[in-house]
């Protein structure tokens, strides 16, 4: 095992040579450092990207303080270094190291990593190797971390099955508990069977996925034939975890406030988890149901209790829809009226169309400024909408935004996606259109002419779990020859084309996001080949590389009789034996087929919160059920308390 | 309105917050402590900090200074607790009084350095401050916004030697400890500066980073060479008795109008 001494002097020397250093000192408010010798079960944390984006991650901080809060278990966290940093730290010798108490990463029992995107795969492959820990699972010894990864996509692990030792799909609250008692047991006799014992004690729950348990076959002609365990007592499939009640989870209660400038900074409530409005594109709507509301009073709790906490001048109320919580009216309201002195904002990161109010709107700007509004039509034309499932019509729009601009708001930001499954050119220009109508009420209106509209355009990529997960996704050529129309549409009026604003990325990184979204293990070469090649932060525009990428897939894949198109622009039939079919969300893979065609035939489907089920198949197999309110209760001022 | 002065700390690892880092920092401990600050005027209301001249990032100080202005009045000695426990440890308020005078800043015209040399023996240091103090200028270059710079450093040191280490540490490494006074001037000579002239003139390049700390900062005194403290002259004008300030008259007063 490696030692667990602090390699704080070694890194120290360092640190003036390095951009913003204080990114690898710690020290944060909030953060926990327990005696090493004190507990016997360790887990450092990662959140592979830079400590200004990993630090305020929601997840991270709660398992972290989740973990924090146990007797006898610590929590430390990790995040990638800059390439000036990781150059140093090779120069010197100096290994992966957890911000909280400079300890090497390979000192702990467990190294979590924290994926919400596929592209922190080449980052996970940097720490193992400054970690010092083989970066094949199969190569590992008895004293090296177990190497676990979590998050959304985690829900397919595939492409970096040979990487880790074992994956956890689902809430991590209860789950990370449940493993530490696994990994504590089996220390205390004296690790007996060695790291095949542990992964199989945790394999054997039917929660944890490890992949050196399973076995992929394929057919001559490149597809999956069937995926079986190899040990007696693995189960066929693995099951996502889910937390029913948020009030017993009230996480994190002490944010971390950090030093340094982060993406977020601000006190953060999970209103609720889930959503079922069924927006077919949308992966973490259908890998998170039920819908499971935290309490309007839970909320006023958490919120009180946070800001003391930390001083934080902001509170973002999340969710992946935040206008649905039953009673988010009230919440606003409570919120805006207890914190007016303390010019504290509310911020509301997701609102659909149809769920937004002014009385809402003016709640959330009441004690802060009023920037923008942002919603997300998502498809520029109705028929569109109806494929991906978004009910929102263009009168719903119309509507809203005359409201806002009626009610002194000048800005208004559209999200929209590109390389939908059946779009067409037309589908796409029709964005153009709805811009321009958006504008022309917004004139009329306000009765102003400096009324904006920006367009904001990212290209889609089909997603394990959701009904989209056999489209075939758009080619990067066509995605930009797509969006180049739309822009010489908009460019091209003269009436309104100057108050638009359009933002768009190109093709390029959605087909690397695609391929590593629903690539199976084979694609687990390429991403070697990236990281060998120097690939690093690949979610950062300066540091990604297509051809790179390109490059190393042309190097691996054709040995298996596969290449990047086979994984992206290819349609999946209903036959086909998904990478992740035995990993269960829930989804009924039978629903979510029909509901792919359902799409195709443009037929629209209700939310289970206000409709009857449509058996999408995830409360009676994970025996759940939607937790929603109202309570009916009030958030009360707080003038005793203070 | 009140205004109180602080003296604060970046001590350890936390000397490699920047400036602005402490800035966002500073002001959610306000928010924590629940001090009731004044705020700005304008569109985003920002409470009333002035900072003093903050310290280069990774440089450690014991002697920083700011000045915040309150719409109610509070005692010094219990603000300092409280915001110091609202701070992060290694940020720490070490000083606080109420501003009785003007020009907090103005009395901020020198700084003392310590800069430990590990590696370094205190011989060869003391050869290099010597060839220092002895030059008439000594000119070094510093990156800048504006790109590479040419100054002196020797005009703005007003007092440098080199000292052993304290006795406690191992004497088979060998470690010198640098001690500058420098004013205060136009452009600023920080000890990076001073370090690049030493090298530049006597070679003297430590195998690995000085560790600097400022030890003080306020009023440059020509006679003993030395500076005096800033927060001194507020001590100084406040009344001979404790002061009875609003919280201990209304503590006595019965509710209502006062008189």
């Amino acid at each position: 095992m490696t030692a667990a001494e602090s390699v704080f002097p070694q890194l120290e020397a360092l640190l003036p040579h390095v951009q913003k250093p204080i990114q690898y000192v710690g020290g944060e408010l909030n953060s926990t450092v327990k005696p090493w010798e004190s507990c016997d079960v360790r887990w450092a944390l990662m959140y592979p990207d830079a400590y200004e984006v990993g630090l305020p991650n929601q997840g991270v901080m709660i398992l972290y303080e989740v973990l924090n809060e146990r007797e006898g278990v610590l929590a430390e966290r990790t995040y990638s270094v800059w390439p000036d940093m990781e150059e140093l730290m090779r120069e010197h010798h100096v290994p992966q190291f957890t911000v909280d108490s400079h300890r090497p990463v390979g000192a702990f029992d467990v190294f979590g990593l924290s994926f919400s995107t596929e592209l922190g795969y080449t980052n996970m492959l940097t720490a193992l190797d400054l970690a010092g820990i083989p970066l094949e699972s199969k190569n590992r010894g008895i004293d090296d971390p177990i190497v676990l990864a979590g998050g959304h996509a985690a829900f397919n692990p595939e492409p970096i099955a040979e990487f880790i030792d074992c994956a956890v799909i689902g809430d991590g609250e209860q789950a990370v508990l449940d493993m530490t008692e696994i990994i504590r047991a089996w220390k205390a006799e004296g690790r007996p069977g060695g790291r095949e014992e542990v992964l199989f004690r945790l394999a054997k729950t039917g929660n944890v996925y490890v992949p050196g348990f399973y076995d992929v076959e394929y057919l001559p002609d490149g597809r999956i034939g069937r995926v079986v365990p190899n040990k007696s007592g693995v189960p066929w499939r693995v099951s996502k975890h889910t937390v029913m009640d948020l009030d017993e989870w009230p996480y994190p209660k002490q944010p971390l406030v950090p030093l340094a400038e982060t993406v977020h900074e601000r006190m953060s409530v999970e209103i609720f988890r889930g959503c079922t409005r069924g927006c077919r594109f949308c992966q973490a709507g259908m890998i998170t149901r039920p819908v499971r509301e935290r309490s309007i009073t839970g909320i006023g709790e958490m919120v009180e209790k946070g800001l003391k906490a930390t001083g934080f001048e902001e509170v973002g109320l999340l969710s992946l829809s935040s206008a649905d919580h039953t009673e988010i009216g009230e919440i606003a309201k409570g919120l805006a009226d207890r914190y007016t002195e303390d010019k504290i904002g509310l911020s509301l990161p997701s609102t659909r169309v149809d769920a937004f109010n002014v009385d809402l709107a003016n709640e959330l700007t009441r004690n802060g400024r009023r920037s923008g509004l942002t919603f997300a039509p998502e498809g520029g034309s109705e028929r569109m909408r109806k494929v991906i499932n978004k009910m929102v019509s263009e009168e719903d729009l119309i509507r809203t935004v005359a409201t806002a601009y009626g009610n002194g708001w000048r800005q208004v930001k559209l999200y929209f996606m590109c390389g939908l499954p059946t779009e067409t050119d037309e589908d796409v220009l029709q964005i153009g259109d709805m811009a321009v109508n958006v504008i022309a009420k917004g004139r009329e209106v306000s009765g102003q002419n400096d009324i904006r509209c920006t367009v904001s355009i990212g290209g889609f990529v089909p997603k394990p779990h959701t009904p989209f997960q056999w489209a075939p996704q758009l080619s990067a050529e066509q995605t930009d020859a797509r969006l180049e129309k739309l822009r010489d549409k908009i460019r091209g009026d003269k009436k309104y084309g100057r108050s638009i604003g359009f933002r768009y990325h190109d093709g390029k990184p959605g087909i690397v996001e695609g391929l590593l979204s629903r690539g199976d293990r084979r694609v687990g070469a390429v991403i070697r080949a990236v990281y060998e090649d120097g690939g690093r932060f690949d979610g950062w525009r300066e540091h990604f590389s297509y051809d790179r990428w390109m490059a190393c897939a042309e190097k691996t894949l054709p040995s298996y009789g596969v290449d990047v198109d086979w994984y992206t622009t290819r349609e999946r039939t209903y036959e086909e034996v998904l990478p992740w079919d035995h990993l269960d969300s829930g989804l009924d893979k039978d629903w979510l087929w029909e509901d792919w065609q359902d799409a195709l035939d443009e037929t629209e489907v209700e939310d289970c919160r206000w409709t009857p089920c449509f058996d999408c198949g995830v409360c009676p197999q994970m025996d759940t059920h939607i937790q929603i309110g109202p309570t009916g209760k009030k958030l009360l001022p707080l003038t005793v308390v203070k | 309105m009140q205004r109180i002065r602080l003296r604060y700390t970046k001590r350890g690892r936390l000397r490699f917050t920047s400036h602005r880092d402490f800035q966002r920092a500073f002001e959610r401990a306000l928010r924590r402590a629940e001090v009731p600050m004044a705020y700005s005027a304008g569109f985003t209301p920002h409470p009333k900090v002035s900072y003093a001249n903050a310290a280069p990032t990774g440089t450690g100080s014991e002697a920083e200074y700011l000045e915040i202005a309150l719409t109610e009045h509070r005692d010094p000695a219990t603000l300092l607790t409280l915001l110091d426990e609202s701070l992060p440890t290694g940020l720490d308020i070490t000083d606080a009084v109420e501003a009785r005078t003007s020009g907090l800043a103005d009395r901020l015209t020198a700084s003392i350095w310590e800069m430990r040399l590990e590696g370094v023996a205190v011989g060869d240091a003391e050869k290099a401050v010597e060839a220092f103090l002895a030059a008439e200028t000594v000119e070094v270059q510093r990156r800048t916004k504006n790109g590479m710079r040419t100054f002196d450093t020797r005009g703005a040191v007003a007092g440098l030697e080199a000292l052993p280490p304290q006795a406690d540490r191992p004497v088979d490494k060998p470690c010198a400890i640098l001690r500058l006074v420098v004013r205060h001037l136009t452009p600023a000579v920080r000890p990076d500066d001073v370090l690049s002239g030493l090298r530049a003139l006597a070679d003297l390049a430590p195998p690995v980073p000085a560790a600097v700390t400022r030890l003080a900062q306020g009023l440059f005194d020509e006679e003993s060479g030395t500076v005096t403290d800033p927060l001194a002259p507020d001590r100084e004008a406040a009344p001979a008795a404790p002061p009875k300030a609003a919280g201990t008259a209304s503590a006595t007063a019965p509710e209502g109008p006062a008189a």
